[in-house]
Parts: C-alpha cells; sequence; structure tokens
C-alpha cells in the first residue's frame, strides 16, 4: 500500500518512537491528535469544516494509520464515521446497489448479488490488499485516498458509479470519475465525505472486468490497471463500453478511443488491436521502478484487450 | 497532550477495559497495556500480517485499528486459541510438521488460517495460498506452513 520511501520512513518513524516517546507511540509530533466519532454525518462534517490543522476522515484505516505510522500525514484530527447509523450496508436500489461508506472490502466481496452484478468491480475489491487489509478497507477509502493505483476506482468508474458527497453545503451527487484529481488529492471541498457510492441498475447482456499488472501475484501495487464495462445486443455486437486506465497518468484516464475501438464490433481481432492502440496510446506514465514508462505503454494494451475480452464473456453470460 | 480515552473491550471472551492516547493501536494495547504479547509486531504498515487478530469475527491486522476503534468489540488472540492445554487442531499440526521457524509470523498465521477454515474447511492448496498471502514469514517456511494447515484442514473434517 506504500511506496518505498515511505516504508523506509516508516522505520525510521517505529525507531524515533522507541528511542525518543517510549512504548506508547507518544513521541514527537502526533501528541495533539483528537479522535472524535459523532453520530451523525451533520456532526462529522461540522467537525471536519472547523478543524484548524489537518483533518482525516476515518473509515477503514488502512491508508490513514499507515500515513500516520510513517509520518506522512500528521493530523490534528480524525473523525471517525464508523459510529453514524447507515452507512454499513449494501441496498439494493432501483435494480443496482448503493454501498455504504464504512462497507469493508470483504463484506463486498461476499455479498452474492453485488458480486455477480457487478464481477468487474469485484475484481477490483478483491485486489486491495490481504484478506485482513480488505477486512477493514473501503471503496469509498480507496477513492479518496487518491492513489492512481488505486484497484477498485478504474471499475468503479467504468460501472458508471456515482458517489453522494455530503458536506457543510448539503448533498451533491458526484461521478466517482470525477473525484481524482492527482496523486494524494480529489475534487471533494473542504468539510466534504463521500456518504455511499452507488452502482446503478445493468441492462441485459451487460459484463464487466478488472484487472492489473503486479509484479507479484497479491499485495501489491498496480504498475498498469485496466476496467472495461460493456453491453452487447442480442446478437453480441458491443452496443456500449466504458474503458478505464490505471497507474498511467496523475488520475485514472477514460480515453473515448478505447470505448470507440471496440463499439460496432464483437471483438474481432481488428477491434481489439485498436483497442490496444488507443489505450497504449493515450497513457502519460510515470517511469520508476515498479515499470518503465516504455512497460507501461505497452501492458496497458495488452491489458485492455484481455480484460475487454473478459468484460465481452462475461456479458454473454450474464442474462 | 492528547485527551485519553477509556475503552472497554472483550479479548478471548474477558472484559477488559483501559486508556489510551487517539494515536495508539490496538496492537499498542494488546501487547503493552493488555500485555497479551503472542501478537506480534513486524511492519506496522499492515503488510505482513504478524499482527492479525479477530475483530468482531473478521480478520484484521491490529496494527491499522486505532485502540479508540475497538471500543465495544469483540477481539480474539493468539491466547485463546487453545483449550486449556488442548492445542487445537492447527497449533498441533504446525508443531508436528514443521509448520514455523522462528516463529514470529505464526501467531498471525494461526488466526488466519483458522478464519480461513471457519469460511472453508476444505480450502485447496492455492486457496490456501491466497487467503494466507498477507501473512509474510521471513524465514520462507510457506510450503511447511501450507502443508499444516491442509493437513488441520483434513484432521477437522475427520477425513
Amino acid at each position: 500500500m506504500l511506496l518505498q520511501a515511505a516504508r523506509e520512513k516508516g522505520n525510521l518513524a517505529k525507531i524515533r518512537r522507541a528511542t525518543v516517546g517510549g512504548d506508547t507511540g507518544q513521541g514527537g509530533s502526533m501528541t495533539g491528535l483528537r479522535y472524535e466519532s459523532p453520530p451523525t454525518l451533520d456532526a462529522a462534517v461540522a467537525l471536519l469544516n472547523n478543524a484548524k490543522g489537518l483533518a482525516r476522515v476515518l473509515a477503514g484505516g488502512t491508508d490513514v494509520i499507515v500515513q500516520m505510522e510513517t509520518d506522512l500525514i500528521e493530523p490534528e484530527l480524525l473523525v471517525d464515521i464508523k459510529k453514524i447509523p447507515g452507512l454499513r450496508t449494501i441496498v439494493a436500489e432501483n435494480g443496482g446497489f448503493r454501498i455504504g461508506a464504512t462497507v469493508s472490502g470483504m463484506e463486498m466481496v461476499e455479498h452474492a448479488a453485488l458480486c455477480a452484478t457487478w464481477p468487474g468491480v469485484i475484481d477490483g475489491v478483491k485486489l486491495i490488499g490481504s484478506i485482513q487489509v480488505k477486512g477493514r478497507a473501503t471503496i469509498a477509502g480507496n477513492l479518496c485516498n487518491g492513489s492512481p493505483a488505486a484497484d477498485s476506482v478504474p471499475p468503479l468508474a467504468a460501472a458508471g458509479a456515482v458517489a453522494r458527497v455530503i458536506g457543510p453545503q448539503g448533498t451533491r451527487e458526484i461521478a466517482v470519475a470525477k473525484i481524482p484529481a492527482g496523486p494524494g488529492k480529489t475534487h471533494l471541498g473542504k468539510g466534504e465525505i463521500v456518504e455511499s457510492i452507488f452502482l446503478p441498475a445493468r441492462a441485459k447482456h451487460s459484463g464487466d472486468a478488472y484487472e492489473r499488472f503486479t509484479p507479484r501475484t497479491e499485495m501489491d501495487i498496480a504498475v498498469v490497471g485496466v476496467a472495461v464495462n460493456l453491453t452487447l445486443d442480442t446478437s453480441g455486437v458491443v452496443i456500449s463500453a466504458r474503458v478505464v486506465l490505471g497507474a498511467v497518468a496523475p488520475t485514472i484516464l477514460e480515453p473515448a478511443d478505447c470505448a470507440k475501438a471496440i463499439v460496432g464490433t464483437r471483438l474481432e481481432e481488428a477491434a481489439l488491436e485498436q483497442l490496444a492502440a488507443a489505450a497504449s496510446a493515450a497513457c502519460r506514465p510515470i517511469d520508476d521502478k515498479r515499470g518503465t514508462r516504455e512497460f507501461r505503454v505497452t501492458v496497458a494494451g495488452v491489458l485492455a484487450r484481455r480484460v475487454a475480452q473478459k468484460a465481452y464473456d462475461r456479458a454473454r453470460h450474464i442474462a | 497532550m492528547s485527551r485519553k480515552h477509556h475503552i472497554t473491550l472483550q479479548v478471548n471472551g474477558d472484559e477488559h477495559e483501559f486508556l489510551c492516547e487517539p494515536q495508539q493501536t490496538l496492537l499498542d494495547v494488546i501487547r503493552d497495556e493488555l500485555m497479551l504479547t503472542g501478537t506480534k509486531e513486524g511492519c506496522a504498515t499492515g503488510d505482513c500480517g504478524a499482527c492479525s487478530v479477530m475483530l468482531d469475527g473478521r480478520l484484521v491486522c491490529s496494527c491499522l485499528v486505532l485502540a479508540v476503534e475497538a471500543e465495544g468489540t469483540s477481539v480474539e488472540t493468539i491466547e485463546g486459541m487453545a483449550s486449556g492445554d488442548r492445542l487445537h487442531p492447527l497449533q498441533r499440526n504446525f508443531l508436528e510438521l514443521n509448520g514455523l521457524q522462528c516463529g514470529i509470523c505464526t501467531p498471525g498465521i494461526l488466526i488466519a488460517a483458522r478464519a480461513l477454515l471457519e469460511k472453508n474447511p476444505n480450502p485447496t492448496e492455492t486457496e490456501a495460498r491466497y487467503w494466507l498471502a498477507g501473512n509474510l514469514c521471513r524465514c520462507t517456511g510457506y510450503d511447511k506452513v501450507i502443508r499444516s494447515v491442509l493437513a488441520a484442514a483434513a484432521e477437522m473434517r475427520g477425513a
């Protein structure tokens, strides 16, 4: 879940804690930390909005606590939203599902109807850390953490998921795809909290999928991730598609040329080649030890065609 | 100074209460306040699984849970795994099949493996390996770990 630099910093933080602050983590900068667990969203919004220093929402905590432990952030206030009633449910709504902000990844993975309807979203959720991490981590947190490599964000964006955001000015609905603003940054304002994420109803003959490339098969950070969500007509022709790339730019990308390459086709070889070329052409990746720029560009194309085929095969089997 | 929080929770069926600072993790409290040192700290960043515990029936890393978040919860640690002198079949199979070397990762692996077998009494080797991917062993003893888990599973199924 972290970059190597953070790990190294984390070790230093631990040494500092052990030598300066004793064994209860009181050393250094975090002495002023305040923890609140308000009973309502309005109270949570007010706490965040009135905070003078850095304030963070605490849901699963699998990013926030690591960032505190490794001294990447020194919040003045943590607002735990897990005591707020109604946020920990997956509710069927208008043929789709509303997933509360404190629902854990494992709770999603164990929800049979959700898994059957949005298997590509679940592909992404399953890749977030270990079983232990998924026991706490939330998709709202995965989104709000702002990592370009977040595994659940490309499939949520491809699915047309909409976040319900509660803030000082009231409630607004915003597409998940519009929330990421760059590494560690979102388009949420001060005091705003993602209350839930809505996955819409699906048309017949629809399928979605997400895959990522990582050096290891588990417990790793995406070097490239691709999500595809598509709908077929009864003859197997793609009538609509969304293709979203992760980890190849400061935010997720949804290149229009990718969808264009496969709409109107049955994913014949020429269409898949065009899709791969469009995906590769859209990448603006960094060059780092997990993957060179050139490698990420190539792999984006390879994954795009592979994931499109998987979504297509699912669409043919999901009535 | 941060305000201290008064926390009440159950650990292995026993009621406990303590005061904690907001930045203290559940792991810190389990080890340093409740003196249950079977749960280990490996990385403190959720990567190694040595601090695995059950929190309200859910497998988690106790280093990724703040102690204040654990108010009113039920926690199960490795200390609650054996029944008196009678080891859990997982513990016995780890001993008999040398499923551990230095032992630091072992409590976390045992807790995680028990959670697996409660959900899936007959896991394939692949399922067991994926489930335990969040438990790192720097002695590289994975093969014997997996064999011990599968042997315990077979024993518990009465196979």
